[in-house]
């Protein structure tokens, strides 16, 4: 188990390696970060300009270029952004921290509350119950989390407080402007709207798979087996059941970390909370490249983790594909 | 036969489904007498697994069952839900076609053994674990303390089968169903589960009915024989006395269609059966049958006492011939 | 006695049956919820071919001269203006259009490119195969967003490529960002289709009776993959709908000049008109966007039971 992990996990460096070199090329195609640089600093000396190009490893060669920024890099010599030579390290953290509150937040209420309308619709499939969840997942999935989020937007801001007089939930910001200091009931509060539309999204996808899953365990052999061992219905749903239904529940789960953070960057914009997707889209839009590379290297890093935690965890779960 | 272990009388079971009403059993009696060998012989199609399946309540929910079925002389059609998972697994259990398919396969093969016997007997799982070992010794699996601990992918066919019958023996039931156990292994692995299944009743003396399409299994264990056709039972008798002197057309036709010495070429026999949606009103083997007459068509035969047999065909008598032809 | 041949048994009364396409249409018939949604779309479908005909003023057309902004819902403008006078139903109408082009397009390039590489990648295995799964695998699982924005940008950049396949905010290019991100998806599907007839019997067959590799693809797997490849293209025409939209949501859309407009353009004011509380502006575009992909999901979710049914026990 340990060495699968461990061969597994062996890819990882060199893919990471690979990947972000060919963020770098695109990014340094797409951005032009040399002339964001000269935009946003008109009145850069020349010798600044040439320790930017040093720190950002944007020579004159792509390959060796890369490597010299992968030199900085690693070496924490990083270079400040473009706009007021902040330190990128800090707003970074900040960003990240958020975001994974949120996205933490979401994905457990998401999650559980997905995976148990799943199993109460595959249960019954056709009736009633089934029916709901289905329409009511088609739904969720068919509405993009922008849409829901200035829906909500809307009804929040403007018209909760035209009909109650006051804001039930706030719809920006992690904090009201001018507080200091940590408040949980605030931050609760400030992350209600954005956590349920990402919510939304995931008890979508997940009551779904679940209840697909579900349903071709429950029409398996071995269903049949347990049933004519005389278990409790409970225990066969758990143990024999959902057991052997979360196995591809969890592997999806793993990849679709991509689409829940995306989702998030959506909702963060329009809620005006400041996380990474909100870090992302105004250093993209800026050309920001000492702000973006270390971002993009943290997505990176994230994707293939979360690849590697999906493998080891089917694995885990599933004892046939353990003989690799 | 009042002391039968199992009795099943006028057992029917329909099925809805998208192009009608299946009848798939049409009225059958059964009758298992403690400790000894029934096998049910039919083809895909007779109702042999059909039969025994809504026995333990083991059907989907489009299923109609009627009917009688009694174990140790309770009830078991329509009791309750508690009723009869007190008695699944515990008195009555069934061992399936497909060992791969019946095992669930994240769990360890020790691990479902332990189940079976937690749930029906109040043991710690320490000593459970240990009688999981004792039983898959006795099935003949060998290093059963380390085979425990394995998933059941690990195993090949036959031991897969061997597991599946520990299982169902755990709780030492009074009757146990195998449904047609050999269908999916090697001929080779078939003659070593037929032999497990031989020990058990011997060393249990646990009641075992052997749904089967192969006659030679038949031979080879069982005590008595049930022949099914078309959702019915066709004949009924000591396994001696049906091979050796069958009385019902069908029989006949499966017995002379094994390869046996002195023939030039194999008979199968004639036609298709019957479809089941809109089943034969008479004799459902009249159609098929070379020696069917216009009362065989009129109305459902019933099973009637001939020489040692009990026999569906109203033309026995008639057809009476002494040795298999 | 008459002989049934096509049943489940032969015998000597017909029993009505039906092919497996029979099969599926039925069961797809079967499914209200996916009907009532191929009539809506229909409609909306119709509503914006006959666009002339159907839109009450042109796409750059103000209401009334002088310009009035902003216009709540009136018997002049049936849904409202916006900023500077222009009817939004009739700009609805033809942003619809514009979407609904895209949205088929990059859908049809989308799987054809992905149907080819699934097939060929599922039935060569090798490699190959190896390769594209990774490839897609860390495309897939990347955020959307960030992909589609990193790579918008690159592609943008390179000369040559914008003269065939046109500027940053040209349709074309946008079905092209959008084609590339679709394929992949796709050719998953195909490819694990491929993977799972690859070992049935009837294809050992046709290799045995001496059929060429193609000859396999074109006349067997490919046509016992039609059931998830149109389910695949349903869903890659929705995906492409949500991404244009997704993207001029954020301004990194197709700008079709002149005024004109697309779905995304329309959605993406959307976020200006909370805070002024034009609720109108909001509140149709977002309707037509949901409606639309409510819609497509049905119909691509009825036709995958239609083409994979699960035996429902009970039902």
């Amino acid at each position: 188990m340990i060495r699968f992990a461990f061969r597994r996990s062996a890819w990882a460096i060199p893919t990471l390696l690979l990947v972000t070199f060919l963020v770098y090329i695109a990014l340094r195609m797409g951005t032009d970060p040399l002339a964001s640089y000269m935009r946003s600093n008109p009145r850069a000396t020349r010798s600044k300009i040439a320790q930017y190009k040093e720190l950002n490893g944007l020579g004159s060669n792509y390959v060796t270029g890369y490597f010299s920024w992968l030199q900085n890099f690693v070496t924490f010599n990083w270079p400040k952004s473009i706009k007021g030579s902040r330190e990128v390290w800090p707003e970074l953290k900040d960003s990240i921290a958020n975001s994974a509150r949120l996205g933490i937040a979401a994905t457990t209420v998401g999650v559980t509350i997905g995976l148990t309308i799943g199993i109460f619709a595959a249960l019954r499939p056709g009736g009633k119950r089934d029916v709901a969840v289905n329409t009511a997942a088609f739904v969720g999935i068919s509405i993009p989390p922008y849409i829901s989020a200035i829906l909500l937007q809307l009804l929040f801001a403007v018209y909760w407080s035209k009909w109650f007089g006051n804001t039930l939930f706030p719809t920006s910001g992690v904090y009201p402007p001018g507080q200091d200091g940590f408040d949980l009931v605030l931050m609760l509060k400030h992350m209600a709207l954005p956590t349920f539309v990402v919510a939304i999204q995931i008890i979508a996808v997940y009551s779904r798979y679940m209840r697909s899953s579900l349903l071709d365990v429950l029409n398996s052999d071995y269903m049949r087996t347990a049933r004519s061992k005389g278990l409790s219905e409970f225990r066969i749903l758990m143990r024999h059941g959902v057991r052997n239904a979360l196995i591809p529940v969890i592997t999806i789960a793993a990849l679709d970390i991509g689409a829940i953070v995306g989702g998030l960057i959506i909702t963060e914009n329009i809620f005006d909370y400041p996380g990474t997707g909100k870090y992302f889209l105004s250093a993209f839009g800026n050309g920001d490249f000492p702000l973006l590379m270390p971002l993009m290297v943290i997505i990176v890093a994230s994707v293939l983790l979360f690849n590697l935690l999906a493998d080891i965890s089917y694995a885990i779960l599933d004892p046939r594909i353990r003989l690799d | 036969m009042s002391n039968s272990v199992l009795q099943i009388r006028d057992l029917r079971v329909t099925f809805n489904t998208q192009l009608g009403e299946l009848r798939a059993v049409r009225g059958i009696d059964v009758d298992v007498a403690p400790g000894e060998i029934l096998g049910v012989v039919g083809e895909s199609g007779s109702g042999k697994s059909v039969s025994f399946l809504a026995a333990m309540g083991l059907l989907p929910k489009s299923a109609t069952i009627t009917g009688s079925v009694k174990l140790d002389g309770v009830e078991l059609i329509g009791a309750g839900r508690k009723a009869i998972r007190s008695v699944r697994g515990k008195s009555l259990a069934m061992v399936f076609q497909d060992p791969l398919s019946a095992l669930n396969p994240v769990h360890r093969v020790g691990d479902q053994i332990v189940e079976m016997i937690q749930s029906h007997q109040d043991m710690n799982t320490h000593d459970a674990e240990k009688k999981a070992v004792e039983l898959l010794e006795i099935v003949g699996i060998p290093q059963p303390d380390e085979r425990a601990r394995q998933y059941p992918h690990e195993f090949s066919g036959g031991m897969r089968q061997r597991v599946v019958i520990a299982m169902a023996i755990a709780n030492n039931p009074k009757v146990l169903i195998a449904d047609e156990p050999t269908t999916a292994l090697d001929v080779t692995v078939q003659a070593q589960i037929l032999e497990v299944i031989q020990r058990v009743q011997q060393t249990f003396g646990t009641a075992v009915v052997l749904i089967t399409h192969d006659l030679g299994v038949i031979a080879r264990v069982a005590d008595s024989v049930n022949v099914m056709y078309a959702g019915r039972n066709v004949e009924s008798g000591s396994v001696q006395s049906i091979f050796d002197h069958p009385s019902h057309p069908y029989t006949r036709g499966l017995l002379s269609s094994l390869p046996h010495e002195g023939i030039e070429r194999l008979q199968p026999i004639a036609g298709f059966p019957p479809n089941m949606l809109a089943p034969p009103s008479g004799c459902g083997f009249a159609p098929r049958c070379q020696h069917a007459i216009e009362a065989c068509n009129a109305e459902l035969p019933v099973l009637t006492s001939f020489e040692d047999l009990l026999t569906s065909c109203i033309r026995a008598d008639e057809l009476r011939v002494g040795r298999r032809s | 006695m008459r002989f049934s041949i096509r049943g489940f048994v032969l015998t000597n009364t017909v029993i009505p049956t039906m092919s497996p396409s029979q099969m599926a249409w039925k069961r797809f018939a079967g499914h209200k919820a996916a009907l009532v949604c191929c009539a809506i779309l229909g409609f909306l479908v119709l509503a914006v071919v006959l666009s002339p005909l159907t839109t009450r003023y042109g796409v750059n057309e103000s209401v009334k001269a002088p310009p009035n902004s902003y216009l709540s819902p009136s018997k002049l403008a049936w849904l409202g203006t916006d900023d500077i006078g222009r009817d939004l139903y009739s700009r609805l109408i033809y942003g619809t259009r514009v979407s609904l082009l895209i949205g088929l397009f990059s859908a049809f390039i989308s799987v054809f490119v992905g149907c080819v590489v699934g097939a060929v990648a599922g039935f060569r295995g090798g490699r190959f195969d190896d390769v594209i799964m990774r490839v897609t695998d860390l495309f897939l699982a990347f955020p959307f967003l960030v992909a589609l924005l990193v790579v918008r940008n690159m592609f943008g950049s390179i000369e040559w490529l914008t003269f065939i396949i046109g500027e940053v905010s040209s349709l074309r290019f946008i079905i092209f960002l959008l084609s590339f991100f679709g394929w992949m998806g796709v050719a998953r599907i195909v490819r694990g289709q491929v993977l799972a007839l690859k070992e049935r019997e009837f294809i050992e067959a046709a290799r045995a009776s001496g059929a060429s590799r193609s000859y396999i693809i074109k006349r067997h797997l490919i046509p016992n993959s039609i059931g998830p490849i149109m389910v695949a293209l349903t869903f890659s025409v929705v995906g492409a709908i949500s991404g244009e939209a997704t993207l001029s949501f954020f301004g990194y859309g197709p700008q079709p000049g002149a005024g004109a407009t697309s779905l995304g353009l329309l959605v993406g004011q959307a976020k200006g008109a909370v805070q002024t509380g034009f609720w109108w502006i909001a509140l149709f575009p977002c309707l037509v966007l949901v409606v639309i992909s409510l819609c497509i999901n049905f119909i691509g979710d009825a036709l995958r039971d239609a083409t994979d049914p699960r035996m429902d026990a009970g039902k």
